[in-house]
């Protein structure tokens, strides 16, 4: 990846741990996943974040594969979910 | 730098590691939400300290720094984090590296360690612009001086006072080499700071042959979700 201002503001999962409590109703940063394109595994913590936009994006740390993509509108949350978990990802609670 | 202490309510004890959200609404219904990790010790009841850095133009941060007083009330939310935290019955040795505001999540684990009366192993390699830029450097140095196992490296990259004795340039391999040689592979390791820092201590130790499973890294920066 260039590095670039996205580089600049990348986070981790870590920080929309409280982004996701609040759509799934419990804390996902230590969940286990899966890469579906490489393979890679680690806690959702370890994921690369992109917060500035009007959506957050996690992607694999190793292959850059967008593993999340979460939009709030007017009408709702929207999100996207790529990662591969044992035992499923939780369906959002609002 | 500023420290806060917020009472809550609904009190609820951390892990050493984790943060909170604050949430701030302005009267026209806006809404500003940022991240804080959270700088005390979970043994601390009914209270948590956050340590807070005046970002340019931040929303929440000058809100903080500039207009909040004593008795004012946030929306919060928290505590939250479930990977980069660390609890005195995991034990160690603990290998921390932190840069500027970085080291927060740091300090509550050495808090918490101090308050547990743990005395396993901890170093922490802290990496500042400058001598002022040193955030709970008395604190820092109380700690290191208990003798209880805990011992403290500092690198300041930009500008040092005369006669000073630590380390003069960012963290590079041979620093971290030098930090984390005693502690061995089997270092649990907590890395905390700017992407660029993070990346490159993770990269290091692991070539130093530490488990790259035992080495925990938060990337520091201003968030807003």
């Amino acid at each position: 990846m260039a590095i670039d201002m996205n580089w600049e503001l990348m986070l981790d999962g870590n920080a929309v741990g409280g982004l996701l409590i609040e759509i799934f109703g419990q804390d996902l940063t230590a969940l286990w996943s899966t890469c579906p394109d490489c393979g890679r595994q680690g806690e959702l913590a370890t994921l690369r974040a992109f917060t500035h936009a009007p959506g957050v994006v996690l992607r694999c740390p190793a292959c850059d594969a967008v593993l999340l993509r979460i939009a709030k509108t007017t009408r709702g949350v929207r999100y996207d979910v790529r990662l591969v978990t044992k035992d499923g990802f939780p369906q959002a609670s609002r | 730098m500023k420290s806060f202490t917020l009472a809550l309510p609904r009190w609820m004890p951390h892990r050493a590691g984790q943060h909170y959200d604050i949430r701030l609404t302005a009267e026209d219904g806006y809404r500003a939400q940022r991240s804080y990790s959270i700088a005390s010790a979970p043994q601390r009841e009914g209270e948590i300290d956050l340590t807070v850095e005046l970002v340019e133009n931040g929303e929440v941060s000058t809100f903080l720094h500039q207009s909040a007083v004593a008795g004012d009330r946030f929306e919060v939310r928290g505590p939250i984090g479930g990977y980069f935290v660390w609890e005195a019955a995991q034990g160690g040795p603990l290998l921390l590296v932190g840069g500027g505001s970085g080291v927060v999540p740091l300090m509550s684990m050495l808090r918490h360690r101090a308050a547990a009366k743990a005395n396993v192993p901890a170093r922490l390699l802290y990496s500042s612009r400058s001598y002022d830029d040193i955030i709970y450097r008395d604190e820092l140095e109380g700690l290191a001086a208990r003798g209880d196992g805990f011992e403290l490296f500092h690198t300041l990259t930009r500008s040092q006072p005369a006669g000073w004795k630590g380390y003069a340039r960012r963290i590079d391999d041979r620093m971290l080499g030098d930090v984390s040689r005693v502690f061995g592979a089997k270092a649990m390791t907590f890395i905390c700071g700017p992407t660029a820092l993070v990346e490159n201590a993770a990269n290091a130790l692991t070539n130093l042959g530490l488990r790259p499973e035992r080495i925990r890294t938060e990337r520091f920066g201003p968030s807003g979700t």
